[in-house]
């Protein structure tokens, strides 16, 4: 066992003694998170609302037998100042404070009844992680220093409004089965738009970064003035189904949905687009062309997007257990071939459904759709007589969880394609459709490259995406908005 | 079914702010903040100590799922020196770490300064010396021990479990109380605790022959008040969930709905998300002059039009209000320091005509106003105050108390709606489509069962436009959301927007299995 005394990793195992103290028969995890931001904002072509932050919390999940039979789960989060960390002989107060959460946990363990996700907490895989008791890492508005300096040339001439934030987040957990893991997870991404005043056209483009080393402002800057250039030229189309090209960021917003979507207890009970009649729709083939839809800790052919494959959790659902906190993750492919691959269980449902062929597959912090040819967005244009090419999506919002009909909007950029190439800049469109019935009726699937979500950002920047070729694209209705 | 109201309040208990929150080292942090804010130079700086203690219940089939709670607290600090904008955080309470905040804000500032290009000039608003305000309510949703919680969504679970035709019942219960201690160099000083909750149920029916499945929710909105209102202050559960497995029973055999332009008379219980999202976030100046275009979006409703823009027809009236009892907006005071009471009620929309905008203390000076109307908002410490949305609201008919079942009556052909479900805007809040959770169908002016597969399309001003008439004082209620969203680094919000039922002319209505290609 790692001694240390003045730490997150110290509050880690002070909170683990308090626990097997306070209910010695009871199972417990200890989750502390801080996470170090800077984030630069800016509108009109001028800095806005910028800052920097410290925050640090820590998760108490308890998991207490019932003396009726079973296992209740209870969890409190609180903010974790210095005062809870603090010097060792400065503990009294502090463990006051811990034990009145831990027995909090325990009381609302008690209450919740026995839980049907209960299971052993994972043993380690391993030794404790030797950086256990190392300090968090962090960040500062410094990691700009290149970004300001590319917008601060670009405000003179664009018409600008974007985002870039810069976290460090740094986790301990730790577990009454013996688990101790730190892990440190860099992120962050910078998105821009431009507008252009005379015609009424707007673009966007972002890129995720760990680091923002690998961030070309200026670059991204160009490839959005060359868009803004095909505003020039614009047509106004009606509503109707469309052959259209989804590039790689609008393919990642509906393939994250269909991810968020996998829940196996959902499936099996018939609650959800992934059931058939008797079943699951897990070995249904949606489409001959070869496509994969993975998490992968690993993220082959794309370094940037790896994560820690540790689950680390304060809240239970469908497909994520607090019971399964330290469990290693692995490489969920819910795609395979073109085929509905596997669902997401916790370790429990998935040994409640085994005889289906059920695994613990927690849901991945990253995606990766593969399987296409080597096309580039490009070639795929060139390749198109008459079709759209789309930017991005925006206000996605499920209108039928039967099919998984997503409602949503097409924004900053739609472009009408002709004999190969773009001819003009068109309106915006609604579009209503699913996730399952794109992958269903898509006749191309590109090169897979990184790309950055626009819906869903907030939630999830880890994606590398193919752009796909839909035939018949369900724009619904025409939206006025530029 | 029941269109009628539901019962009335009793009054709310009086409350003061807990003492473990006065406990913490308000004015401590506040005073060491605020000197190193005025030593390095900062023409306005306010320090915030913010707390959100919340917690989720949620149960499947009558069991729990996930039971937690959350406790989380922190300081903020803003300056504006030599008119640039620079924000800090830490979750450290102390002067020490407060006093190295605000030097971290003023670094913000200060590197920033040569990149920004206007500067912010704050609307001057009258100092609140030690000003504290509690909401209305009457039991402290976290005093309430967990099992009793648990028990009364489990009691109603099982109760609809054991209805025929219900499958699955998912219930959950979000609760929240917020402490902010704000203070300025001006020398407002105020302290405020509010509580919400947003309580919801829902029950599916599974065909596993079939393979499909159907589900219907309980129309309760969230609301500022405190654990009475699960046991029937403000609500009625017990004739709520009475009612759902029939409903739901009613969905699964009702027809397809035949798409096409429909007379809609909208319930408030769908309706004030309409409002939410077309008219709410459409008049947030900061969004209508480009604050939000690479995130949220802007407004056509451009301030150049203000005074002229037809938003809709003559019986549109529509006000933003922060002092509505029990809304999810309503505080006295704003994360500015504003007092809400000495703003009032503002006008955004009269007689269908654009006329206002909501603003903050750096929003208000652009548009030639004042004064503040008292929307800014903070969600947490770790996050800078915005121009949020105030409690916006559809006013009723101030000269006949329109029954909704009046509204129904003069449609020959139509369709009513009740509840919200999904929704989606544009970035520019002109083209929307909503859905709800029961549709019924009126045919020669009456009810004539539910009809399915239904979702509405407009563009808002021709929405507002078809606004033939509203009903009047007694069918209004309150909706609202727990989490509207906006802004870089995402906060969320909570608000609620208050309106009676409405009678509107030949709306676009889409059958959704059509739209899904069955």
């Amino acid at each position: 066992m790692t001694t240390v005394t003045t730490s997150p990793a110290a509050l880690v195992e002070r909170i683990l003694e308090i626990a097997r103290r306070v209910r010695p028969d009871a199972g417990a995890a200890v989750l502390v998170r801080e996470t170090s931001e800077a984030v630069l904002r800016w509108a009109n072509s001028t800095m806005t609302t910028n800052g920097t932050t410290t925050d640090r919390t820590v998760g108490i999940v308890l998991l207490v037998p019932l003396s009726a039979g079973g296992t209740g789960a209870g969890v409190v989060r609180l903010s974790a100042p210095e005062r809870l960390i603090g010097a060792a002989d400065d503990h009294a107060g502090a463990d006051a404070t811990l034990e009145a959460a831990v027995r909090e946990a325990v009381v609302a363990a008690e209450r919740a009844g026995p839980a049907r996700d209960a299971a052993e907490l994972p043993a380690p895989t391993g030794p404790a992680d030797t950086d256990f008791v190392a300090a968090a890492g962090e960040t500062s508005a410094g990691v700009f220093t290149g970004l300001a300096a590319a917008l601060a040339d670009s405000f003179g001439s664009d018409h600008s409004a974007g985002f870039a934030d810069h976290h460090v987040t740094t986790t301990w957990l730790g577990t009454t089965a013996g688990v101790r893991r730190r892990w440190v997870s860099p992120g962050g991404a910078v998105e821009v738009n431009l507008k252009d005043p005379a015609t009424g056209s707007s673009v966007w483009g972002g890129r995720s970064s760990r680091d923002f080393a690998d961030v070309d402002l200026p670059g991204l800057l160009g490839d959005l003035r060359s868009r803004l250039a095909w505003g020039r030229r614009r047509v106004a189309l009606d509503a109707g189904h469309h052959e259209t090209i989804l590039p790689p960021s609008a393919v990642s917003d509906f393939m994250i949905y269909l991810a968020w979507s996998m829940g196996g207890r959902p499936a099996q009970e018939g609650r959800s687009a992934l059931s058939r009649a008797g079943g699951t729709r897990v070995g249904e083939q949606l489409t001959t062309l070869p496509l994969t839809l993975a998490g992968d800790p690993d993220a082959p052919g794309f370094p940037g997007l790896t994560y820690e494959p540790v689950l680390a959790t304060t809240s239970s659902g469908d497909e994520v257990s607090v019971f399964d906190n330290g469990a290693v993750t692995r490489r969920t492919e819910w795609l395979r071939d073109g085929r509905v691959g596997e669902l997401a269980y916790p370790r429990a449902a998935a040994a409640e459904f085994a005889a289906d062929g059920a695994r613990f597959a927690p849901p991945s912090e990253n995606l990766l759709l593969t399987g296409g040819s080597d096309a580039s967005l490009e070639d795929m244009v060139a390749s198109t007589r008459r079709g759209l090419l789309l930017t991005c999506l925006w206000y996605m919002r499920e209108v039928d969880p039967e099919t998984m009909l997503l409602t949503g909007l097409t924004r900053d950029g739609v472009y009408l394609v002709e004999d190969g190439e773009v001819t003009a800049e068109v309106n915006n469109f609604r579009f209503n459709e699913s996730p399952l019935d794109l992958v269903r009726r898509a006749t191309e699937a590109g090169a897979t490259s990184r790309t950055l979500p626009r819906e869903w950002k907030d939630w999830f920047t880890l994606a590398a995406m193919p752009p796909l070729r839909i035939p018949d694209f369900n724009m619904s209705s025409v939206s006025q908005a530029s | 079914m029941s269109i009628e109201s539901a019962p009335a309040g009793r009054p709310d208990a009086v409350h003061e702010v807990d003492a473990d929150f006065l406990a913490l080292p308000l004015r401590e942090v506040a005073a060491a903040a605020l000197e190193a804010a005025r030593a390095g130079g900062a023409e306005h700086a306010d320090v915030r100590v913010h707390r959100i203690r919340s917690a989720v219940l949620e149960l499947r089939d009558a069991r729990v799922v996930t039971s937690s709670d959350t406790d989380e607290v922190g300081l903020a600090v803003r300056v504006l020196r030599e008119g640039v904008w620079g924000f800090a955080a830490h979750v450290d309470l102390t002067p020490g770490t407060a006093a190295a905040t605000a030097r971290r804000a003023l670094d913000v500032a200060a590197t920033l300064a040569p990149v920004a290009r206007e500067t912010i000039t704050l609307a001057a608003e009258p100092v609140h010396a030690d000003a504290t305000w509690v909401s209305p309510y009457d039991l402290d949703p976290f005093a309430v021990d967990p099992g009793e919680r648990i028990a009364l969504l489990t009691d109603r679970s099982a109760a609809l479990l054991a209805a025929p035709g219900v499958d699955h019942v998912e219930a959950v219960c979000l609760q929240v109380k917020e402490q902010t201690f704000y203070a300025d160099l001006a020398g407002t000083v105020t302290t405020q605790q509010r509580v919400r909750v947003d309580p919801g149920i829902s029950i599916t029916a599974v065909d596993r022959d079939g393979g499909g499945f159907e589900s219907l929710r309980s129309i309760a909105p969230p609301v500022g008040r405190g654990w009475e209102y699960l046991t029937g202050t403000g609500w009625d559960w017990d004739a709520e969930l009475a009612e759902l497995p029939v409903l739901l029973a009613e969905k699964l055999a009702a027809p397809s709905v035949t798409a096409g332009p429909t007379d809609l008379v909208i319930d408030p219980t769908n309706l004030w998300l309409v409002i939410h999202e077309s008219i709410g976030h459409a008049t947030e100046y900061d969004r209508a002059i480009g604050y939000e275009a690479a995130y949220a979006g802007t407004s056509f409703a451009t301030p150049d039009q203000l005074g002229t823009l037809r938003y809709g027809s003559d019986v549109l009236r529509v006000t933003g209000d922060r002092t509505v009892p029990h809304g999810l907006a309503s505080v006295a005071y704003d994360d500015d320091g504003v007092s809400t009471a000495e703003t009032g009620p503002f006008d955004l929309i009269r007689d269908g005509v654009l006329v206002g905008y909501q603003v903050d203390r750096s929003f208000a000076p652009r548009l030639g106003l004042e004064r503040s109307n008292g929307c800014a908002y903070a969600d947490s410490a770790g996050h800078v105050p915005l121009q949020r949305m105030a409690n916006v609201s559809l006013s009723p008919d101030p000269h006949a108390d329109t029954s909704t079942a009046e509204l129904i009556s003069r449609v020959e052909d139509g369709i009513y709606v009740v509840g919200d479900r999904s929704w989606s805007i544009d970035m520019q809040r002109y083209n929307f489509q909503f859905t709800g959770q029961r549709f019924y169908r009126i045919s020669g002016g009456e009810l004539a069962g539910q009809v399915r597969d239904v979702a509405y399309q407009a563009t808002t001003t021709d929405f507002w436009g078809a606004m033939e008439a509203v009903g009047g004082p007694s069918t209004w209620r309150l909706g609202g959301a727990f989490t509207c969203g906006k802004a870089q680094p995402g906060q969320v919000a909570p608000v609620s927007h208050g309106c009676p039922s409405a009678l509107f002319r030949g709306i676009d209505v889409l059958n959704t299995a059509s739209e899904a290609g069955r």
